[in-house]
């Protein structure tokens, strides 16, 4: 980055010329590709005149289950960009033996950096928190979260975050500092580009929405319950749900403090990490990772959720010990904060500090595997059907245990002397985060996709995609654990040891069939979609549900329920199944009040991001304008005194009725139809 | 309409119960340190015990936070809150007191 000076840093900051990526022809095609991207997408838009539809339907709507189709939408693109440069750096070291490879180190280091942070907070989070968004309410048997507008905050917030991401990629470059950015090698002494900044601002923007996502969340699950929805009645997912909220609650601040402390570093040469007068990197380390260590069980907790849902619907069967389940999680959610220091056993602790943290670390192994034994006594004599969804559970629960084994090892301090900073660590984490996290969403977008759009996603295609998940996950990290054990260190540019070559190699091919799973995903919406009139489930049960979310029609309505539902069970909707009062109109309907749309949210996200860009590169006026229009978005907002929309009683008992009587004029379907096109959403009952 | 009035008064006279409590609270601390009434080693436990028990005089009286079977919800939410924060903070001196102690 060159200094720019006079009018024109007045004006534009730092941006010049060399901000522009002609530094590399891989990187002038990256940004090609994003700015062709955006271009080609708001053409398309306009093309097939969508702009109003897209505004009023989507991007201002507080719908929770439109946000959280948009967190979702937000989280496969990012998965895509996310993909492609792990594919990238496999095909780096697996041509790079002894040869600089195709990308020169100071790419290779963006390329690692930008990696983790989109894997972590544009693509897991964003998932995670859009399958919550969309089905816990649902779950617990409310119309909405507890604030609408909150919630479109949050996400408008993350996905400026992410937009900052992208642009990052056009203009300037991202930091080398890797996903946890540690100082000193982030401050301004060391890397004194651009990078670190988007980095910070980055993660500012998405810690702050988790936050606000996290506060949300909590509040509905305790003040939104539907009449008879104890908490020892909650599905388990919603369990997971509340638990990670109150994660999210506790852990992201220390990252919003670390990455501010760090910018007042970076900005006003202040000396929270520097090595000299009184900085203390070692501070960094442990902010971060107090942070960091929470937000591992945020990203597993829902995951652990959604194989809950899947292994005792697709079984059949109640959860097997629930009370266990639940227990296991609350405790993993207290261990979580115990164990932050295992992500630094080598950075200068006494023995016996490490010794506690390290048998804190083991501890978590319990409640973990009291889960697996659960989930396997659930599916045991159960009316088991393969359907995707369970397929990626069988393999997250194979290869979850393989990671969750090499986890137990580097929890002791020893081993982890050995390893550390090798691709065995690499191999642990990506073992735990796609067989763990990543299956557990896939699992949930397959299992609920029917319910938002109301058809089946296609079995062929999601197989197709199961397996090269599974198959590409084994043949990507199994061999770097190899690798690790022999000492090749993570992040390296460049290999000197020929004899890992068969590995690499091993490994690049594992990438490329990740790629083309993740290839199989896009090509199975597309044939759902193409296809959609054979696989309709309007009546909004194809799985045969066990809980509140199947009792609606698919999609369902803006306010969910037609009435309230009373629970009466741990599995509210079979129960209400088999006493046959499933679908029966009410007694009596009432009005319905639902949040109205609002702009507030997005005018919130864009004037952050043109706060952040400003900030990133030192353009002080619009720093200024984004923050102030964003503080102006809430004062403007507050006059606002129509916010809700009453939707009358006579309409929604005029919709449920013509529910029920498409009902009464359907065949209920026995579990081997399920895959079949006669399955409309109707369950045979199992009594 | 009675009823209302009463629980009205009871209301007023469990805030000004705990409004006093506070005060006089906080009026100790400051005459303490004031007044220096304890000797130096003594005077920082002192107050940081009569801010511990004010803290728990506003959860009292005016959050609504007590043992009742309606606040339980609170009343865990709270104390889980204090063990994160315990953890957390506490987890921070430890470590950092330890690399420093490590480092001289």
């Amino acid at each position: 980055m060159t200094e720019t000076t006079g009018l024109w840093h007045l004006l534009m900051g730092n941006l010049s010329y060399d901000a522009l990526p002609f530094y590399s022809p891989i990187a002038t095609v990256g940004a090609s590709i994003v700015v062709l991207g955006a271009l080609g997408t708001a053409v398309l838009i306009t093309w097939l005149g969508k702009w109003k539809y897209l505004w009023s339907e989507w991007l201002t709507s507080l719908d929770h289950k439109r946000i959280g189709i948009m967190y979702i939408v937000l989280a496969l693109l990012m998965l895509s960009r996310g993909v492609i440069e792990a594919v990238m750096m496999r095909t780096q070291q697996a041509l790079a033996i002894q040869s600089p490879g195709y990308l020169p180190p100071d790419h290779f280091g963006q390329l690692f950096s930008t990696h983790g942070t989109i894997m972590i907070f544009f693509v897991a989070m964003p998932f995670l928190t859009g399958l919550i968004n969309f089905v816990m309410p649902q779950q617990i048997g409310a119309r909405d979260v507890r604030f609408p507008l909150l919630n479109a905050i949050s996400l408008w917030l993350t996905v400026a975050g992410a937009a900052l991401v992208m642009v990052s990629l056009v203009l300037g470059k991202f930091s080398t500092g890797g996903w946890s950015g540690y100082p000193p090698y982030t401050e301004s002494a060391y890397q004194p580009g651009v990078g670190p900044d988007y980095w910070i601002w980055v993660l500012t923007l998405s810690s702050i929405g988790s936050t606000l996502t996290g506060l949300n969340f909590a509040v509905t699950i305790y003040k939104e319950r539907a009449p008879g929805m104890r908490f020892f009645r909650l599905p388990l997912f919603t369990w997971t749900a509340l638990c990670t909220s109150i994660l999210m609650i506790f852990a992201m601040p220390p990252l919003t403090v670390a990455t501010a402390l760090l910018a007042l570093d970076r900005y006003l040469d202040m000396h929270f990490f520097t090595n000299a007068l009184g900085g203390n990197m070692m501070n960094y380390a442990n902010l971060f990772w107090l942070f960091g260590h929470p937000e591992v069980y945020i990203l597993i907790l829902p995951a652990f959720g959604v194989f809950s849902s899947v292994f005792s619907t697709f079984s059949a069967k109640r959860l097997y010990g629930y009370k266990s389940l639940v227990y296991a999680t609350m405790a993993i959610a207290v261990l979580s904060f115990t164990v932050w220091l295992h992500h630094f056993f080598t950075m200068g602790q006494s023995p016996s500090i490490n010794a506690a943290f390290g048998i804190a670390t083991m501890l978590i192994g319990i409640p973990t595997g009291v889960k697996i034994y659960d989930w396997m006594l659930t599916l045991y004599r159960g009316r088991v059907r393969f359907s995707v969804s369970l397929l990626y559970s069988l393999m997250f629960m194979l290869l979850f245990v393989i990671g969750g084994l090499t986890g137990i090892l580097l929890a002791t301090p020893p081993v982890d002397f050995v390893v550390h900073n090798t691709v065995f660590l690499v191999a642990h984490f990506h073992n735990m985060l796609i067989p763990g996290m990543l299956f557990g969403m896939l699992a949930g977008y397959q299992f609920w996709f029917p319910k938002a759009f109301g058809f089946r996603l296609d079995e062929t295609w999601g197989r197709i995609g199961a397996a090269c998940w599974g198959l590409g996950f084994v043949l990507a990290f199994m061999p770097l654990y190899v690798t690790g054990l022999e000492g090749m260190p993570r992040r390296s540019q460049e290999i000197f040891q020929p004899q890992f070559a068969p590995y690499l190699l091993l490994a690049e091919l594992g990438g490329l069939i990740i790629l083309a799973g993740l290839f199989s995903l896009f090509v199975q919406l597309w044939v759902s979609i193409r296809r959609r009139d054979h696989n309709r489930v309007p009546v909004g049960d194809p799985w045969d549900g066990r809980s509140l979310e199947w009792a609606n029609p698919a999609p369902p309505p803006e306010y969910n329920f037609f009435t309230l539902p009373q629970v009466e069970d741990r599995d509210a909707f079979t129960w209400m199944k088999e006493r046959g009062v499933a679908y029966l109109p009410a007694q009596h309907y009432e009005d319905i009040e639902m949040p109205r749309n609002s702009a507030t949210a997005v005018a919130i996200g864009v004037a952050a991001l043109l706060s952040a860009f400003g900030l990133v590169w030192h353009i002080w006026w619009m720093a200024v304008v984004g923050l102030g229009a964003a503080w102006a978005a809430v004062i403007v907002r507050s006059f606002v005194r129509d916010t809700m929309r009453t939707i009358p009683a006579s309409e929604v008992e005029q919709a449920h009725r013509g529910w029920l009587r498409e009902i009464a004029a359907t065949r209920a379907v026995s579990r081997d139809e399920e895959m079949s096109a006669g399955n409309v959403g109707l369950a045979e009952s199992a009594s | 309409m009675m009823d209302q009035q009463a629980q009205y008064a009871k209301e007023r006279r469990s805030y000004l119960v705990g409004f006093l409590l506070a005060l006089g609270l906080s009026v100790v601390s400051f005459a303490l340190v004031a007044a220096k009434l304890l000797p130096a080693d003594y005077l920082l436990t002192g107050v940081f015990v009569l801010g511990f028990v004010q803290l728990l005089v506003h959860f009292r009286f005016f959050l609504h936070i007590n043992f009742s079977k309606s606040k339980r919800d609170d009343l865990d939410l709270l104390l889980f809150s204090t063990l994160i924060i315990v953890l957390m903070a506490g987890g921070t001196l430890v470590v950092l007191f330890n690399l420093h102690h490590r480092m001289t």
